[in-house]
């Protein structure tokens, strides 16, 4: 498929964006936006002028950015090589819980019991820390735990996986699993994150009070960045030979490896990036949102992270970012005005864009102009 | 006289003489304590008055037990609004003025129960008789041994006549003399009851060395007996999980293993088969035939979940053939528009399926084994539906038509084979086949609307360890997750249980990514 539009030909640096095309203008919006027009209208107009932008919508622009960075991280695994992980919601999780970890730690003796410890483990009758909490006190040490334990989870899945070959509806069926296995895990009070109720009631990051108005802007301006960030990384690799590679895969995986291709290193890569790109997104995620619980990691939220994809256009990294946020908005808008409509919405949305609109809605903006 | 004659005018007049008993009034000093007496006083009068068997002790028991026992001066009357009855002879006598509550307290009400229950011994009802000793196995006053004793020599039913000598043997045990102690033992030792081997554990450290080795010996018995027990009972438990787990997963083995269609709303279809059961158990609701309505259900949520496949299948499902992610996802979304239907419909709460009067209890086969009849129904049913499956793919017309379009479509078509029509046919099917699963989850579990959401995984794993169309595979699959399942519970509880056999199932499919039963040839990599 040419994800390579017509106006970027020309010799050129891949990953760069010509200055004067439209996407570099569209770019340069979405920029402004996030990074003035925001923190202008949220801070310093006053909450009663009617352009106030009040912390809700602060907060759920994060969010949807967060999901965004999902968006993008499973699209590179399945718009460009094909491969459809129904468990990427494991590892969105894993970040967050990570990160939820060191928040929990932030709390100190703040707590309800007052008590150095969490409160589930007081709760529980813990006397100390359990080993996997070792260091969480460290922000470093945190951040490190959002990447590896992600990661180095995906890298030894995917090893396996994909060097035995597994591929197609046995790989989303056999990812579904290991999410809905680890569910079940995190759901037990004694592998030590909190259980049925997770982590909640945070109260501050690297010293600043997570409800803060300035702090959540912060947060949202670091997500914002963030996604700049994870497109243009994504968008560098895709025009990459590597990209390349991963996109012959995905359309014809044996003609890759009679090429000489050792296709497995390129699907664990990539498997292995996206996975960590999606811990960051949960780390980004768990301070705006202020929860995370096991029913992020149930398959049902995973299924719903390939649908954003679906909607935008896979094989698009500006589709994934539109799909994500439209999605989203619209969940966001059915879950408060029609609650009991929102699901008829959504299975809609499933049947007829994989019916009608197999490249999503980016093909209807591509087949207007 | 020939001896069978004499024996026979022996039980008459035994019978005559058990007749007989009424004409005499009861114990009246017996009575007298149970009235005036003292706590253990009255304890000991509960005793005699049921050690006589007579029918009237219940009637003065009960009486006082829920406080209808007056006293005025020496006579005990037993007072029901105006009418008043003599608590020694049972006839009516005039209601004095001047009268006093006789009160039962907690103790005294306890022994009360366990003393109407064990006058039912003497019941002419055998089921009576066998409810009477249950009670009683679980813990009988000593007073009670006259009655056992009577009751075990009366007693023709052998079930009930081993539980009373366990029972009697039980009362030896604590109070007889030595002989008795170890005959009472070597009873014990006889029976595979988990309450015998506590009453063992307790004399297995007796000062008397013949009596502890003798407690020992029968211990040792009962506890071998147990086990097996445990052990059927966990084989049964992997069965019955097995049998679910086949019933969930064998609908997809037709739409996923023979046609290929990934269909994430195969647990929404098993969810309608349930509700269908519902709907009709709601027709039956006050009729006389309640206990046979799943006769009705049965058909019904074939049919129904039939016809919502069929219908998916022609709007939806057709147009995304050799397109299985896309399929995956369609099918996810048309699972959650069937979730919130049934939620707009009958309400988001669980809804009431009860089990007909036939499968409720279960069957005795150890003394700590019992059977629930409504999963050796589960059991028999998935063993009847994957026969008729089995039939109908290898015996009809149908059948090999299916065959033929999974082998070979272009083939089939060409020699006339209307495979359009017959994808139809397969996916009602499966469909049909997984409400079957729903009719049968609804005996044994909840009903809601994310009932189908907790199989989907599971059937999905069923299908792919069994291998991909193949079903052998998926029977085999079906039942060794049920048994590895059943038997990690037992180590480390159902949750981690879980987990591990979900995590064993994909380092399985890594090793062998074609299942239990591989595909040979091209087919594989198709």
């Amino acid at each position: 498929m040419s994800a390579v539009p017509a106006m970027v030909k020309g010799a050129r640096k891949p990953g760069m964006l010509p200055i004067g095309s439209i996407r570099f203008w569209l770019a340069a919006a979405a920029a402004f936006v996030a990074c003035v027009l925001f923190p202008v209208l949220n801070l310093w107009v006053p909450a009663e002028h009617p352009l106030h932008l009040s912390s809700f919508w602060v907060t759920l622009a994060g969010k949807i950015m967060c999901y965004a960075i999902v968006a993008v991280a499973l699209d590179l695994v399945w718009g460009y090589a094909g491969i459809l992980s129904l468990g990427h919601g494991l590892f969105f999780a894993l970040g967050g819980y990570a990160m939820g970890m060191h928040l929990m730690r932030q709390i100190g003796r703040e707590g309800q019991y007052q008590s150095e410890l969490p409160d589930f483990m007081v709760f529980l009758d813990w006397k100390e820390l359990p080993w996997h909490w070792w260091m969480t006190d460290s922000f470093l040490w945190s951040l490190a735990l959002v990447i590896l334990v992600p990661g180095v989870l995906a890298f030894v899945f995917g090893y396996f996986a994909f060097r035995s070959r597994v591929k197609g509806v046995y790989f989303s069926i056999i990812t579904q699993a290991l999410t809905f296995a680890a569910m079940l895990l995190f759901f037990r009070n004694a592998t030590g994150f909190g259980g049925n109720n997770g982590f909640t009631d945070f109260k501050r990051i690297l010293g600043f009070s997570v409800t803060a108005p300035e702090t959540r802007m912060v947060l949202f301006l670091v997500t914002a960045l963030t996604l700049l960030g994870v497109l243009l990384l994504s968008h560098r690799i895709v025009k990459s030979k590597f990209g390349r590679v991963l996109a012959a895969i995905r359309d014809a995986e044996q003609r890759v490896m009679f090429c000489g291709y050792d296709t497995v290193h390129y699907k664990v890569a990539i498997f292995t990036l996206s996975a960590v790109l999606c811990g960051i997104a949960g780390a980004l995620y768990v301070p705006q949102v202020g929860i995370i619980n096991p029913g992020e990691m149930s398959p049902a939220n995973s299924i719903e992270m390939a649908i954003w994809v679906a909607v935008g256009g896979r094989g698009t990294l500006i589709g994934a970012v539109l799909g994500a946020g439209l999605v989203n908005g619209a969940k966001s808008y059915f879950t408060v005005a029609f609650p009991e409509y929102w699901l008829y919405f959504l299975g809609a949305i499933f049947i007829l864009v994989t019916l009608f609109l197999p490249k999503g809605v980016l093909s209807l903006a591509r087949r207007g102009a | 006289m020939s001896p069978g004659r004499m024996a026979r005018a022996a039980a008459a007049a035994l019978f005559l003489s058990a007749c007989a008993l009424p004409v005499h009034a009861l114990d009246r000093a017996a009575v007298q304590r149970l009235a005036f007496g003292e706590s253990d006083e009255r304890l000991a009068a509960i005793g005699a008055l049921v050690a006589e068997g007579d029918p009237r002790a219940a009637e003065v028991l009960r009486a006082l037990a829920e406080g209808e026992m007056q006293t005025s001066g020496k006579a005990v009357l037993i007072v029901k609004g105006e009418q008043a009855l003599d608590a020694f002879t049972l006839q009516d006598v005039p209601l004095p003025a001047e009268r006093e509550d006789v009160v039962a307290n907690n103790r005294l009400r306890g022994a009360i129960g366990d003393a109407l229950a064990a006058l039912k011994l003497l019941s002419p009802e055998a089921s009576e008789r066998a409810a009477a000793a249950k009670v009683l196995a679980g813990g009988a006053d000593a007073g009670m041994r006259g009655l056992i004793e009577k009751a075990i020599a009366q007693e023709k039913e052998a079930d009930i006549r081993a539980t009373l000598e366990m029972v009697l043997a039980g009362m030896q045990l604590k109070g007889g003399s030595k002989e008795e102690r170890l005959a009472a033992i070597r009873t014990l030792g006889g029976s595979g009851n988990p309450s015998s081997k506590t009453l063992l554990l307790e004399v297995a450290n007796d000062a008397d060395e013949e009596i502890r080795l003798a407690a020992q010996r029968s211990l040792r018995a009962i506890e071998g007996r147990l086990a097996w027990g445990e052990r059927i009972g966990l084989a049964f438990a992997g069965v019955s999980l097995g049998s679910i787990l086949l019933l969930a997963a064998l609908g997809l083995a037709i739409t996923y293993g023979l046609m290929g269609v990934i269909n994430m709303a195969h647990g929404e279809l098993i969810m309608i088969g349930a509700y269908a059961t519902y709907v009709v158990q709601g027709f039956f609701r006050n009729s006389a035939f309640f206990d046979w309505y799943l006769l009705a259900a049965v058909p019904a949520a074939f049919v129904v979940s039939g016809l919502v496949g069929m219908a998916l299948e022609r709007s939806v499902i057709r147009w995304l053939y050799g397109r299985p992610l896309e399929t995956l996802l369609a099918t996810w979304g048309i699972s959650l528009v069937l979730i919130q239907t049934m939620r707009t419909l009958f309400g988001a709460q669980n809804v009431q399926v009860e089990n007909p009067a036939f499968m409720s209890g279960g069957v005795q086969l150890l003394a700590n084994l019992v059977l629930p009849w409504n999963r050796i129904m589960i059991v028999a049913f998935a063993a009847a539906v994957l026969v008729s499956m089995w039939l109908l793919l290898t015996k009809t017309r149908m059948g090999l038509h299916m065959r033929g379009v999974t082998q070979n479509r272009a083939m089939a078509s060409c020699v006339g084979v209307p495979t359009a029509r017959v994808d139809t046919w397969a996916f009602g099917l499966g469909s049909g086949i997984a409400g079957l699963a729903g009719c049968a989850l609804s005996q044994v579990g909840n009903v809601g609307p994310d009932l189908g959401q907790g199989y989907i995984v599971d059937s999905f794993m069923v299908v792919v360890f069994g291998g991909v169309g193949q079903l052998a595979g998926t029977v085999l699959a079906a039942l060794v997750l049920g048994f590895a399942n059943k038997l990690l519970e037992s180590w480390s509880g159902a949750v981690l249980a879980k987990i591990a056999v979900l995590v064993f199932i994909i380092v399985f499919i890594q090793r062998r990514p074609q299942g239990l039963f591989a595909l040979k040839g091209r087919a594989v990599e198709a």
